[in-house]
């Protein structure tokens, strides 16, 4: 029970906003000291693993491109792009790209798009700019509404695709691991009973984007109307 | 063959130069920072598992200081004018990335000899990234250091949170060392209503989610939930069909990564690439998809897993 003190120094941590990699290297130690590890057991385990997964970390050599590009011009052109669309809004837009996301991660293609390729110099200074010309200008908060929800729209699309693909990593996972129990499963059956949830994660999020349009229009509604 | 080294060589030498950049500003933590990453990049897997313990801990004492700070402005009024000048062809260097990645990662599978086939995409996305940055450059003709100093700016409004998702995975690494899952896994199978097939899925269902909203990646909970809950309850208990219990439950922890600070690549990364300010901003445009699709797939276990019971 007390290595589980290292989950409350994290939630702790987080809600006093303390600079997370503090929180966590302190919720590291805290947890290895509780589990009776030596301190340089826990430092050697920390090392191994940081080195070990710096492919995660592989995506920021993108940034000098999409930094040249955006010194050029790209997100005002993204802009430009969007409003030249007659029928386009934000959340068609985004329902767009949400189906665009998802089929091409159940095709095992998920890094084809992303936060720092797609989302930050395309995706979102379009919706951006289709929600302008929806609901006239846009506050702060609005303003990070509609870019926050082009990045969850990046998750959710990947995440409810993904484990459709037969080779991706949670399938070979849950077929290694039913093994070790005895249960031969083809990774097949478990990429179709993916299926049925990534339909139910168009829906609620389709139906989220089509109800932002619908609140950005209202918001122009009520501007004209003053 | 391609691996992951020459990928590794290339972001070490990235991050080497915007720490000389950073030192030649005169902004010494943002310096001793992108240095620390660039060491790690270029010699991590010479230096052995302490040596880089004691450089995480560096980057830990640089973050903490919160002497980071951002690189100069940039002018907003002739990038209008550069947009309005190169039109839409200003995307194609931002489509190459992804045709790259694409078509590279079928040639890498079809021709296994010419990259490690294991790492296909993430070569084929950084050859992709080279490429599109020489294109760039051949078309736009910018100053030499332009690419490297456009990208130190991204890179400063990142910051410290470019590490944030190999720190929590060096964290999970330690909880799975002090046996941090087998604890919470336990704690959720003693809390099951004995003999209630809802009450069983339902906290396989939620707990998949809860466990991985505290590790911050589903991978790590569905074992422990799967031999605390799923095997004894779900499949030998009520029988019920694994392949639907463990893939559907599986995309239960899905919906806990929507919700957590833990998954760091997914949910702060992006906020911070979007420059928003509330740091959670893109976990609470999540929430709200998150939820009902939580519990629609568990209703889905519970009427495709044991049909006879509905």
């Amino acid at each position: 029970m007390l290595v589980l003190a290292g989950i409350a120094v994290i939630v702790l941590g987080f809600l006093l906003r303390f600079n997370p990699l503090l929180v966590i290297a302190v919720s590291a130690a805290v947890t290895g000291w509780a589990a009776g590890l030596s301190p340089l057991a826990i430092l050697a385990a920390i090392g191994k693993a940081f080195n070990g997964v710096r492919y995660v970390s592989i995506i920021w050599i993108i940034l000098p491109v999409i930094g040249l590009l955006e010194r050029y011009g790209l997100q005002e052109r993204a802009r430009i792009f969007v409003a030249g669309l007659a029928r386009a809004t934000a959340g068609r837009l985004l329902i767009v790209y949400l189906l665009f996301r998802q089929i091409t991660a159940a095709i095992g293609l998920n890094s084809i798009a992303g936060p720092a390729h797609t989302v930050r110099p395309l995706v979102a200074p379009m919706a951006e700019a289709l929600a302008e010309t929806q609901a006239g200008p846009l506050d702060d908060g609005q303003r990070e509404h509609i870019r926050a929800m082009a990045a969850a729209t990046d998750n959710v699309g990947v995440f409810f695709g993904e484990d459709i693909f037969l080779a991706i990593g949670s399938v070979l996972l849950i077929k290694g691991l039913l093994e070790q129990f005895g249960i031969v499963l083809q990774p097949f059956s478990l990429s179709l009973w993916a299926i049925p949830s990534a339909i139910a994660a168009f829906l609620i999020h389709g139906a989220r984007l089509l109800w932002l349009d619908r609140r950005l229009g209202r918001q122009m509604a009520r501007r004209a109307a003053r | 063959m391609i691996g992951l080294p020459f990928i590794y060589t290339v972001a070490g030498v990235m991050f080497a130069l915007y720490a000389t950049l950073s030192l030649a500003d005169r902004r010494l933590a943002n310096a001793a920072f992108w240095g620390l990453l660039a060491l790690s990049f270029l010699f991590g897997d010479r230096l052995g598992d302490i040596a880089n313990g004691c450089l995480v801990l560096g980057l830990v004492a640089v973050a903490a200081t919160g002497r980071m700070r951002r690189s100069g402005s940039e002018d907003g009024a002739d990038r209008s004018a550069e947009a309005a000048r190169r039109g839409n062809r200003l995307f194609l260097p931002v489509l190459i990335v992804p045709v790259v990645a694409l078509v590279g990662t079928l040639a890498f599978w079809r021709w296994p000899g010419l990259a490690d086939p294991k790492q296909a995409t993430l070569v084929a996305l950084a050859l992709g990234v080279l490429i599109a940055l020489a294109v760039a450059c051949a078309w736009l003709r910018p100053h030499p250091a332009t690419p490297l100093r456009e990208g130190l700016r991204l890179m400063d409004s990142v910051g410290w949170a470019a590490v944030l998702p190999q720190m929590l995975a060096s964290l999970g690494a330690v909880f799975a060392l002090s046996g941090v899952g087998t604890v919470v896994g336990g704690l959720i199978g003693h809390m099951v209503p004995q003999g209630s097939l809802i009450g069983a899925t339902i906290a396989y269902g939620l707990g998949m989610a809860l466990f991985t909203i505290v590790m911050g990646n589903a991978f790590a909970a569905f074992p422990v939930m799967m031999a605390a809950v799923g095997l004894p309850l779900l499949i030998h208990g009520q029988h019920g069909d694994p392949a639907v219990i463990a893939a559907i439950g599986m995309l239960c922890g899905f919906c806990g990564t929507l919700l957590t600070p833990m998954a760091a690549n997914f949910n702060i990364v992006p906020a911070v690439l979007l420059d928003l300010k509330d740091r959670h901003g893109v976990i609470r445009a999540q929430a709200p998809t998150a939820l009902p699709l939580l519990a629609v797939n568990i209703l889905l276990i519970l009427w495709l897993a044991f049909p006879g019971h509905s």
